[in-house]
């Protein structure tokens, strides 16, 4: 591994004390969630605090024509009722677009409807009361008169000419449009064997953070300072927007983020209602607090996929694969979501699409078009799990196609371990991936072959069971070339301080953020294999942009590849100069001398020379007795972006087991095995724990979750109860591994693993459902999610 | 419009005096009246399991109680079994098998494993990973995939039905 040859000790990275890369060390400070002591921004009170409620749109679009507050007003605990174009008069509107996206276009959206309420669940009014019972009372004494407007809801008709234009200053309803044609796709698919073409669909769903999105927003106009308590993602690219649409200085601005009861992307994006309490709270000098309820999560946190996919793939008799081509069209509701867009998706759709595969000939169109649904944007594995179902549905296509078993295929196209670096066909380069070791090593781990003979035991005895596959690709580790070239102020370089405090302990405070991933373990375990303390001696702090670092937070599986690196690289530079220091107090030389466990000592020999707790008191009560001129730094800030690639890509490939009960359409899910290759690996389990948890989220896309809507834009099952996510009896066990290829951009070599899980695992459950229903002749199944009546159709049983 | 009622319940040991509105539920008395903000809120109509919270023995979705009917009862809270120790090795367990990402779902989801570990303790049989499943099947998490919580609560229940055998 790389990260050895920068150390002095002859000792590799691994063996010194205090190498906690690659440790399966638990997360630091998780008692406070266990025994329920966290802060979350939902249990926050703050002095003088008043609560928000919102009326909101009943209709998907409608002209507001008057609204009446006054009997609102004078309701009980009612401190004020502000309508959408009074409040426009302290906040300014936003457009969703950056300029790397081609033509991507949007309208200016208002912390609040102005005139006119583009989805069902935009807000059109804001109660502030004493408590959020009184303002939701106060809510319903509201009256608005509505002229109700033609909504757009169907993305297949959005460009006609017959259907209305939802932002007419626009000219029409397309958001952003992409187009790729690369190689020869019409000579390949003229000269296959087969061709397969078949449409996929991918339902409308949500994140359903456990936690809805909260804040509290408090202006003191004594120190004209606001600060915002919010559970978000990415607090510096908060504090940017709060004070540019605000009308304030960067610095008058302070967010703070603690804990995060989950956020999946959820909580990286601008919110109008979010934005509304900020600027209420500017209005009403107090601080005013919002948690959405279930029932306005579900309308109003971003929604995600919602793609019909029309794919081919043209296959020879051999199993070489010869062209792939797409067609994606995707409505993201009435706004392109601010400031990264709604456009990112599609385009990553466009870029991700046969991946895996060694295959020159790529042909693609994205369309985004608008509607009047609630927003949709980026949700975990941005585009991932529609890019990898489209690419795998196809090979599996084929190759039952051509009667070839689906590994077989693979093991054909993928590309050669050995062939890096790569230009894939959709242009995007891939510094080192290891398809053919994780695929090798993947059916090692589910036993391939006996589970074949298990299958077809079963199958002997009327159980239809099915095995499906999913090689992938991940997207992480992001440059500035995912947001910062299109124009967006979101760091895409991070940064870690550490600092020496007096009695020998490291404090790190850093860029990134913690929603749960482990952020703050993978920061501290740099930090103190980098610097040369146990972790216990490490304090994390994050979260706050007063106290941290500027950067980018975390999103796109970037904490531990970008944040981690930075903290590396800030424990290496402390510990030269606390070498300095302890060199000048020993009157040795600094390259003579290594830290190991707090203590300074000789290096080869680990002889002890004196402790940093000693080093500390020296350099801070006593600097008198320095030699002169000696002035002792015992802080330390580096930063770190990725350079040389644009992204760090990850590979990895699935498999499902599961098996169909034919006369019901139930699915039980067996068991889902993931090899993942995420560079060096600095904490397995917390690795392992990312990996699962999205692949759960896939299988819920893949089997239960699905934002229904009525053809009037109304959302049909807007609560838990009726919206379903996966419970622990529907899941399986989950079996990791792990393949290691280090990215050569950073010291460390850590890649990403955040996005793996859901990636892959709606393609390989639509793999092992279309395996087990083939020989009863079943239609072959591509519409998520896999509901048991789509099963009974595809059988020809309903 | 709204009336208040005078209750007496106690709370984690401790006796509450509580003047509380007819509507006001049993979760938001603890987390708004009492500043117990262990147990959550996710979802307010009975589906997420985070205000999982003890009512006279028996874990209740404290969104879908009422605190007036809490009027004489013994509660208990993610709080207050923690400060007495009763699941310190269930923690435990969570902690080092990190069997929680944000920690939102995980108080009410370790009282509601403790339901199960507290039937099958003494010499009890151990629950089976899928008795674990179904168990906890009426808590959401968002974040683990269930597969680490099954493992910390399969791991107590091994470790208790050992230590009591
Ligand atoms: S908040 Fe009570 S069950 Fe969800
Ligand atoms: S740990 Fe986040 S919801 Fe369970």
């Amino acid at each position: 591994m790389k990260i050895v040859s920068d150390l002095p000790s002859p000792l590799t990275a691994l063996d010194r004390p205090n190498s906690y890369i690659g440790r399966a060390v638990p997360r630091p400070n998780l008692k406070r969630l266990t025994q329920g002591r966290a802060q979350y921004v939902s249990d926050l009170v703050l002095p003088r605090m008043a609560h928000v409620a919102y009326l909101r749109s009943p209709f998907a679009h409608a002209r507001i024509k008057h609204i009446d507050k006054s009997e609102a007003e004078k309701a009980r605990g009612v401190i004020a009722v502000v309508t959408g174009p009074e409040l426009a008069k302290v906040i300014t509107p936003w457009v969703g677009v950056l300029t790397h996206l081609k033509g991507i276009k949007s309208a200016p959206q208002y912390a609040m409807a102005v005139d006119r309420a583009c989805w069902q669940g935009e807000a059109v009014c804001a109660v502030v009361a004493r408590t959020r019972a009184e303002a939701e009372d106060a809510c319903e004494l509201i009256q608005v008169d509505y002229e109700e407007l033609t909504p757009v809801t169907d993305p297949e008709t959005a460009l006609d000419a017959s259907t209305p234009v939802i932002h007419p200053d626009l000219g029409d309803n397309l958001t952003f449009e992409r187009s790729l044609d690369a190689g020869e796709v019409d000579k390949a698919f003229a000269q296959s064997d087969a061709v397969v073409e078949t449409t996929f669909i991918f339902g409308r769903h949500t994140g359903v953070t456990n936690e809805p999105r909260s804040i509290v927003a408090d202006w003191n106009t004594g120190d004209q300072r606001l600060t915002v308590y919010q559970g978000t993602q990415a607090p510096h690219m908060m504090q940017n927007l709060f004070a540019k649409h605000l009308g304030l200085e960067e610095h008058q601005v302070r967010v703070i983020t603690k804990d995060v009861g989950g956020s999946f992307g959820v909580k990286v994006h601008t919110y109008a209602d979010e934005m509304a309490v900020v600027a209420l709270s500017k209005l009403l000098k107090r601080p005013i607090k919002f948690v959405a309820d279930r029932l306005e999560s579900f309308v109003t946190d971003i929604h995600a996929r919602d793609h019909r996919v029309k794919g081919k793939i043209g296959i020879n008799k051999d199993g070489t694969i010869t062209a792939f081509e797409i067609d994606d069209l995707t409505g993201i509701g009435p706004y392109s979501v601010y400031p990264r867009t709604s456009g990112i998706e599609a385009n990553q759709v466009v870029n991700l699409v046969g991946g895996p595969y060694a295959c020159p000939n790529y042909r693609a169109r994205a369309r985004v078009v608008f509607q009047n649904k609630n927003v949709m944007c980026q949700y975990r594995a941005v585009g991932h799990p529609i890019a990898t179902a489209v690419t795998e549905g196809l090979v599996d296509l084929a190759a039952a196609k051509i009667g070839m078993d689906p590994i077989e295929v693979r093991k054909k196209n993928l590309y050669a371990d050995d062939a890096y670096p790569v230009t894939a066909a959709s242009g995007i380069k891939f510094e080192k991936l290891s398809h053919h070791a994780a695929t090798d090593k993947l059916l090692r781990m589910m036993d391939y072959k006996a589970l074949r003979a298990n299958q077809a035991a079963a199958r002997a005895n009327g159980i239809h069971r099915g095995i499906g596959f999913a090689s992938f690709i991940e997207v992480t580790n992001p440059s500035a070339a995912f947001y910062g070239v299109g124009g967006a102020r979101i760091s895409a370089q991070d940064g870690a301080t550490v600092k020496l405090d007096a009695t020998g302990a490291i404090f790190c405070h850093t860029g990134v953020s913690e929603q749960g991933q482990g952020a703050e373990a993978v920061i501290a375990q740099c930090v103190a294999s980098s610097f040369g303390v146990s972790l216990d001696k490490v304090r994390v702090i994050m979260g706050d942009t007063d106290n941290t670092p500027y950067g980018g937070g975390t999103w796109a599986s970037r904490a531990a590849g970008i944040g981690g690196e930075a903290a590396w690289q800030a424990g290496k530079a402390l510990r030269e100069n606390v070498l300095a220091a302890a060199a000048s107090i020993l009157q040795a030389k600094p390259d003579d001398l290594d830290i190991n466990n707090g203590v300074v000592v000789d290096k080869g020999t680990a002889k002890e020379r004196i402790t940093l707790s000693e080093v500390a008191r020296i350099c801070y009560f006593r600097p008198d007795t320095l030699p002169p001129g000696f002035q002792a730094e015992l802080v330390a800030t580096r930063h770190y972006v990725p350079r040389n690639w644009p992204f760090s890509f990850t590979n990895g490939i699935q498999a499902s087991y599961l098996e169909v009960d034919v006369d019901t359409g139930f699915i039980k899910l067996l068991k889902h095995w993931c090899v993942e290759d995420c560079g060096t690996v600095i904490n397995p389990q917390l690795v392992d724990e990312q990996i699962r948890g999205g692949i759960v989220q896939g299988l819920g896309g893949a089997l239960f979750e699905n934002c229904l809507y009525d053809e009037r834009g109304q959302m049909l099952n807007g609560n838990m109860a009726d919206y379903l996510v996966p419970m622990a009896m529907e899941m399986p066990d989950m079996e990791i591994g792990h393949v290691v290829s280090p990215t050569a951009d950073s010291e460390l070599g850590a890649k990403g693993a955040g996005e793996a899980g859901t990636a892959g695992a709606p393609a390989c459950v639509m793999n092992a459902i279309n395996d087990a229903l083939r020989p009863l002749g079943a239609t072959p199944m591509t519409e998520m999610p896999f509901t048991p009546g789509r099963v009974l159709r595809a059988l020809g049983r309903v | 419009m709204t009336h208040h009622y005078d209750i007496t319940l106690t709370v984690n040991g401790e006796r509450i005096d509580g003047h509380v509105e007819g509507r006001k539920s049993l979760v938001d008395f603890l987390r708004d009246d009492l500043t117990l903000t262990g147990s959550h809120v996710g979802c307010e109509h009975g589906v997420c399991g985070a205000c999982t919270v003890r009512v006279n023995g028996e874990v209740v979705r404290g969104c879908l109680m009422l605190a007036v009917q809490c009027d004489g009862a013994i509660v208990e809270t993610i709080e207050g079994v923690s400060d007495t120790g009763e699941i310190a090795d269930l923690q435990d367990a969570f902690e080092r098998r990190n069997a929680l990402q944000c920690g939102f779902c995980t108080p009410g989801m370790l009282l509601t494993a403790q339901e199960l570990l507290s039937q099958t303790k003494n010499g009890g049989k151990v629950p089976s990973r899928d008795d674990i499943r179904e168990h906890i099947s009426g808590n959401y998490c968002r974040c683990t995939g269930y597969h680490a919580i099954v493992d910390a609560v399969e791991a107590v229940a091994v470790a208790r039905a050992g230590r009591s055998s």
